[in-house]
This record gives C-alpha cells, structure tokens and sequence, in this order.
C-alpha cells in the first residue's frame, strides 16, 4: 500500500466530508442543537425538578453527560450513513472506488467525518447544557477518549448500514428501530439501579449504556458500571465492527455486485 | 507495450446474465481505440471490469503491465474513467469535484490545483469552477467529468459515450481536444454510438456484440471490408428518370439528386466515367451513411441472424 497517496486521499476525504458537514449546518448542527434544548427545559428543568436527585446529583446534571453522549452517537451515525449513501445513491461513489486509494482509506475518511460531526455538536451541546446547569469535569482523559471512542463506533455502524442500503427508507430503519431504544434504554435519563434486577441485568447487554455511564463518570465521577468494562466493550465494538467493514468493502457488497 | 490487454475475461451477473462470454483484446500504448457494439453487448461490463466498479466472473486484465489481480493499485493510477452516465456530486463545486478526484489519487492540493486551472480552461468551465454542478447544463456535466478524469493525467483514459445528447459544436470542440490529449501520448480507449466519432477519431476498432469480439482491426482494415457504399450525388442538371449506369444501381431522389450504390468491386473512377459518357455532371458527393455504420449494422445484424435457431 502507498501510504502518502492514502494519506494525501484520507486527508482530501476529510476536507470534503468536513465542508460537507459545514455547508448544510441547519441541516447539521442546529436541529440537534434545538432538539436538546428541548430536553434539557422539559425533561431538566420543567419535570426534573419534581424528581429530585440522581446518584447525589441534580437531575439536570444528571441528564447532562447522557444527553451529550446521545446527541454524539446519533449525529456521528447519521453523517457517515447519509455521505455515504448519498455518494452511492448518486453514483459519485465511484470516483473513490476507481481511485487507487485503499477501502480502509475510504472507511477512515467517512469515520474521521462522522467523528467531526459528532464532536461539533456534542461541544454545541455542552454550550447548551452549560446554559443549564453547572457541569466540572472530574475526569478530562476519560471524558475525552469516550466521547471519541464512541463516535467512532456510531461512524463505523452508520458505514455499515449505509453499505447495505439501497434506498432512503433503509437509512432510517437503524436509527429508529435499534439506535433510538438503545440510547434511552441506555441509562441517558436514569441509572439503572433504579430497575427491577432482571431489568439491570438486561441493561448490561445494551452497549450505550457503557459509554454513556463512562462518559458520565469522566464529567460527573459517577457511574453505574466498571470503566475497565466500559473500554473493552469500545474497543471489542471498534474492532469488529472496522472488520465487518472492510470485508464489506472488499467483497464490494453493496456496490460491486 | 500494450495499454490494455484482456484475456478470456467473462461476466456472469447474480441474474444468470452472461453479459461477456470470453473476449480477448489489446490497445497499443498512444492508441485512439474504439470499443463499440449495440446496447447490451457488454461494453460498458468490460470497461467497469477494467476500473474495478465489476467484479469479473474469469479472465485476465493488464493494465501498462500490471494484473488487476496483483498489482490492482498501480493499475487504477494508470486509468481515467469517463462514465456513460453523469455520477458527479451535484452539491459539490466544479473545482473541489476534480481537486478531490486528484486527492483520491495521492495528487498534492498545489498540483491539483494547477491541473484543475490547466483542464478546466482546456474545457472551458474554469469560469464555473465556484459553482455547484447541478448548475451545469448536461454539456458541461460531460466536460467536467472528462477534466476530473484527467485530474491525475491517466496513461490511459477510458471515454464510455462521452458526447451523449452534447450539442454538435461541442461535441467537435471535445473531439479535438481529445484528438490533443491522445497526440499528446494518452491512450484513448472510446465507447460511442456516434460511429462517425468513432471513424473520425480512432485508429483501431473493436466490435463487440452478446458477449463476444465480433471485428477487431485498424480502422482502416475494417472500412476496406464494407462490400457496398451508397453515396448521394448532386447533379448540375435536372434529370427525368435515373439513369441506367451499367454496375451501378441508381435512384433518383429529386430531379438534381442521384443515389448510387457502388459494390466493392468498381471503385468511383469507374463511376465517373460512366456518369461523364452519358453527360451527368456531379456538383458534389456524399456517404448516404456513416461507413463504420454501415459495416457496424452488417456485422450486428450478421451475427444475430446466426444465433437464430
């Protein structure tokens, strides 16, 4: 593999996907933007005063880190799968794949642009959050290295879903079906020691809920799960799911067939 | 050194549709190739092949050497692809659409950029080049795609019907330029149905019809072999009926236009002498038909009569 023309094709990826993100920012930044405002004056501050606390902290503190954490995971999906599916719905995707670049250049230059963008609107939101509550961060390494970790994740599957989509609708089934429930089952608005047992025990088989609960623990200290686990988990996920990406890539599934 | 070479290569669609049944061919380095055959005869399967956008069933490619099996890297550097159909990102400027082509292919953001001046100018789009390509009429979206292609100046670039619903005079203005570019030493391969572009710009050709090369030879060779040529001939006088011209058949299609068929084995000379001993002067004379076409149809239809049952 020549590692500056893939260098020079993943940093011309990254360019793209970054003016991309930026030119259709009211399609991009603000909905998310407004969308957590929202839950911050309903769920924090309009019905979180009646609840009280959460593990010593306010409810809107609370929520804080989730809400973040959500918002992250589901714009770095969302930007992958819709590059991505745009490119080969409007055949410009073929300009990459006649190109020499390597398919693990082409699926780190959509991950690097999913990450962009989740990370622009994760800070966007902790503007927003900050607006409401007081938020220190206890643990900077830990805050940091989650929200990345995580974002690449929610790039990889958004890459994944976009491979084996075929029409728009197919964009939208991931989202609503399994990221969405995953991500408020994921203890963004509660810790899970509030579940019944078995329900606690169901809950652990839900990956957001590690890094929500990790990311939680690098802003507010607290945490309803080991952080040991929580990397691993990542990292086990970061793996396979690259793997999966470039078998996909290279049998040209999706796209070559 | 060949540009291209292809061996046996075969492609057999999930469907069961066996779109190329074996073909072999070569293109010489610097050569102006034409790659033609009626729709569905797998032309554009053997060029997607070439560029990896088809996965082949069996076969072997080379590209300047290099085996898209081994070697698949060196072999996309050496190709450009202009595709039938428009596939640019219509949100994306005309400049950022060829410097990232040229990124893709490991070309630094300065030269890129002096290429993008350099072929945009060529095409005359640099005047456009801030603007979104969905701005772009459906001849500039063809002469965009050919600069993007050029992007990282490919040894070999593939045209698969470049002109398609492009205007008369720029589709002359792009014969041109690709006429400049081939002298220049780029291997041209083109796929067109305007088989007067093809006569007109390529040295050889190769016919390709349900999966198999059915011709392929210089242009030259290949018009030598039409059996018969009508040509239209506008006539100083009026005449009343056609004339008898003996081994010639003639039809007269207006009273100063006289449609002659010549068979292969009379040439024009011969013609003329019998148009002048029956005192038939001739203002001008025309093809009826493109010849490639002519041949083109002889061949095609040639070929489905023998697969008939």
């Amino acid at each position: 593999m020549n590692l500056r023309l893939n260098w020079i094709a993943f940093k011309t990826l990254v360019i793209k996907e970054f003016i991309r993100v930026i030119r259709i920012w009211l399609q991009t930044i603000v909905p998310p933007a407004i969308t957590m405002t929202l839950y911050f004056i309903i769920f924090g501050s309009l019905i979180g005063r009646r609840i009280g606390s959460m593990d010593g902290y306010d409810y809107m503190q609370y929520i804080a880190p989730g809400l973040i954490m959500m918002s992250v995971i589901t714009n770095s999906y969302g930007n992958v799968v819709s590059s991505f599916f745009g490119a080969k719905f409007a055949r410009h995707i073929e300009e990459m794949m006649v190109s020499p670049m390597s398919n693990a250049t082409i699926i780190l230059g959509h991950v690097a642009g999913g990450v962009i963008r989740g990370l622009l609107v994760g800070a966007m939101v902790t503007v927003v959050a900050l607006g409401f509550t007081r938020l220190e961060v206890q643990h900077p390494l830990i805050t940091f290295s989650m929200v990345l970790l995580s974002s690449i994740i929610f790039s990889l599957a958004g890459f994944i879903n976009a491979v084996f989509a075929r029409k728009f609708d197919d964009i939208s089934i991931i989202p609503t079906f399994v990221l969405t429930p995953l991500t408020y089952l994921g203890g963004v608005f509660y810790s899970i020691s509030l579940l019944p047992e078995v329900w606690q025990k169901v809950s652990l088989l839900n990956p957001i809920l590690y890094m929500v609960n990790a990311f939680r623990y690098g802003i507010l200290g607290t945490s309803d799960i080991e952080i040991g686990h929580a990397y691993l988990i990542v990292a086990l996920f970061i793996i396979g799911l690259f793997s999966v990406s470039m078998i996909l890539m290279n049998r040209g599934i999706g796209m070559r067939e | 050194m060949h540009a291209l070479s292809i061996r046996n290569l075969t492609k057999t669609y999930p469907n069961g549709v066996q779109a190329l049944k074996g073909i072999d061919f070569d293109v010489d380095a610097g050569d102006f190739y034409a790659l033609l055959g009626p729709n569905g005869a797998g032309k554009t399967t053997a060029i997607g092949i070439v560029c990896s956008l088809v996965t082949k069933t069996g076969g072997k490619v080379e590209v300047f050497g290099h085996d898209i099996d081994r070697e698949l890297e060196a072999a996309k550097s050496c190709i450009g692809l202009v595709p039938q159909e428009i596939n640019l990102n219509l949100f994306e400027t005309v400049l950022n659409i060829v410097l990232n082509q040229a990124g893709y292919y490991g070309i630094e953001r300065r030269v890129a950029m002096q290429r993008a001046e350099k072929y945009l100018k060529e095409l005359r789009l640099w005047d456009r080049r801030f603007e979104v390509a969905r701005n772009l009429s459906g001849g500039m979206k063809r002469r965009l795609m050919i600069a993007r292609a050029l992007a990282h100046e490919p040894k070999l670039l593939i045209l698969d019907e470049p002109t398609a619903g492009v205007d008369i005079e720029i589709r002359r203005s792009m014969w041109d330029f690709l006429r400049r570019i081939n002298e220049a030493g780029t291997t041209i391969i083109l796929t067109t149905h305007y088989l007067e572009e093809a006569e007109s710009l390529c040295r050889h050709v190769a016919i390709i019809n349900q999966g198999r090369i059915v011709e392929n030879a210089r242009m030259s060779t290949i018009l030598r072999k039409l059996k018969r040529e009508v040509f239209v001939l506008s006539l100083r006088e009026p005449l009343e009926h056609a004339p008898e011209l003996p081994g010639f058949e003639s039809v007269l299609l207006a009273n100063d236009e006289l449609e002659i068929a010549v068979d292969a084995e009379h040439d024009l000379n011969q013609l003329f002498r019998v148009l002048s001993d029956r005192g038939i002067g001739v203002l001008s004379l025309r093809n009826k038909a493109n010849r490639l076409e002519e041949l083109f149809i002889s061949l095609v239809e040639n070929r489905q009569a023998a697969s008939l049952p």
